[in-house]
């Protein structure tokens, strides 16, 4: 008399286990073999984050001075670039500029492509974001820097920006974590990053589940490190108050 | 490049744009209010004192803003159907971009939820309400006004993110726009028009959305 006549699923069970165990194996194996695809499409993914965020934050600071301190006649300009590239997605950005700059003879790569959209992209966030910080000093400091004579770029750097940097950071940050989840649009003009890998392999393989959940979980831990440090800038860079020491309930 | 810009071709192919743009703004408004549903309940979680309601809210929130859509929507469509879970393209990509606004919509509705005073919901419990019908009837009325501009902008780039569709063929605008794109070879003039009808649906909502907040707070 065995085990199996007094618990009739137990045979099923041991089934399901062992098939189980099976898939996970040949999911291992395959996740072996193509170690290095994935590992290259997490370096490119990075790659284009870090490029466009470095060129995205470089002209998005140019955008937000143009937008906080422009001339009527530099100002308008700015503000109608930045509320255009706002008003489109990004795939439609990043589509355009695929076919565009091929179609007028910049003979561009998708990647070089896809990292001047993600740029434009960056720097009208990262523009909206150095406004918001710069108008957010009282108008008196920039008067009393005038009235000591600094000239406005001794004014700029020593009084307005360390305070302006104080009040974007964390909100930058959070920008940097939206482009990281933005290259995976790159997959669509067929650059070979992360989600574009991970595509192929399961075209291969036919293992779209644990394969798409790996991708998943790759770029989750990426912004979830992001997001803590986010937490972390935020933190450090609060400005004490009143009404952050009595702030409880958040 | 060829020469003089040349929309002709665009206004010839404009029905399917104007289509295309209809299936998002249809796409984006069903999963907009799904994710409203859900957001309002996980930001009441979010609130709640138990960790017992607390814990899984913020894991879903946290889960889901940290992964780009474009995976989730892959996710839904390409991977669930291995766990059984057989979706239509669209039927899919609603329940995906309805997940996507409820974790983003329900930090919108908690920072709104923080900001009510709680002598409002004491004042209900004293007027003999319950709990339920103090979050109905008081809180979230409140909690909707007082987050009507964050609100606006959430919808604004939920509708944008519709766009994605594309990625699994469904065929809204950004979908329709690269099909002309490829037939008629006009890709400048495609791109601009495309560019175009999204920056003015996007000023359109935002006018919308002005427009209620500002009656909105006549009435305060």
């Amino acid at each position: 008399m065995t085990v199996m006549e007094y618990i009739p699923f137990l045979d099923s069970l041991i089934d399901l286990f062992t098939t189980q165990q099976k898939s996970f194996q040949k999911f291992a194996h395959l996740l072996w073999l193509a170690r290095y695809p994935i590992l290259k499409g997490i370096g490119t993914t990075l790659a284009i984050s870090t490029l466009s965020i470095v060129f995205g934050t470089i002209l998005g600071i140019g955008v937000g001075l143009a937008l906080t301190y422009g001339r009527r006649l530099i100002r308008w300009p700015v503000r109608i670039y930045t509320d255009f590239i706002r008003g489109t997605p990004v795939l439609v950005l990043i589509l355009a500029s695929f076919y565009i700059l091929d179609f007028v003879g910049l003979s561009l790569t998708a990647f070089q492509a896809g990292i001047f959209a993600l740029t434009l992209f960056c720097s009208s966030h990262v523009g909206e974001t150095v406004r918001g910080a710069l108008q957010t000093i009282p108008k008196g400091q920039g008067e009393a820097a005038t009235a000591l004579g600094l000239t406005f770029f001794q004014t700029f750097r020593k009084v307005l920006w360390p305070q302006a940097l104080r009040q974007m950071l964390p909100n930058w940050v959070n920008t940097a974590a939206e482009m990281v989840k933005a290259s995976t649009l790159l997959s669509i003009i067929g650059v070979a990053e992360l989600l574009l890998r991970t595509q192929e392999i399961i075209s291969r393989t036919f293992m779209s589940l644990p394969f798409y959940f790996l991708a998943g979980f790759i770029y989750f831990s990426i912004n979830f490190a992001i997001e803590l440090f986010g937490k972390y800038v935020e933190r450090k860079t609060a400005i004490a108050t009143h009404a952050n020491s009595t702030d409880r309930a958040s | 490049m060829s020469g003089t810009l040349n929309f002709s071709a665009i206004w010839r192919n404009f029905d399917d744009l104007l289509y295309g743009l209809g299936l998002s703004l249809g796409l984006a408004f069903v999963a907009i209010l799904i994710g409203c549903f859900l957001g309002l309940i996980t930001a009441y979680c979010l609130v709640s004192k138990t960790r017992r309601y607390r814990s899984p809210a913020s894991i879903y929130v946290t889960i889901i803003r940290n992964t780009p859509i474009l995976v989730l929507i892959l996710f839904t469509y390409f991977a669930m159907p291995q766990m059984g879970i057989k979706l239509g393209k669209i039927e899919s990509f609603v329940a995906t971009l309805a997940l996507y606004s409820g974790a983003y919509l329900a930090e919108v509705f908690r920072s709104g939820l923080i900001a009510i005073p709680p002598g409002l919901r004491e004042a209900g419990l004293a007027i003999g309400l319950s709990e339920f019908k103090i979050k109905l009837l008081i809180t979230t009325p409140i909690m909707f006004r007082n987050i009507l501009p964050v609100l606006g902008s959430t919808f604004i780039s939920l509708f944008k993110d519709t766009s994605l569709a594309a990625a699994i063929a469904i065929p809204e605008l950004t979908y329709q726009a690269r099909k002309i794109n490829v037939e008629t070879f006009r890709v400048i003039e495609t791109w601009i028009v495309v560019s175009f009808m999204y920056v003015a649906t996007c000023t359109f909502l935002a006018a919308i959305m002005r427009k209620l907040e500002s009656r909105l707070s006549e009435s305060r």
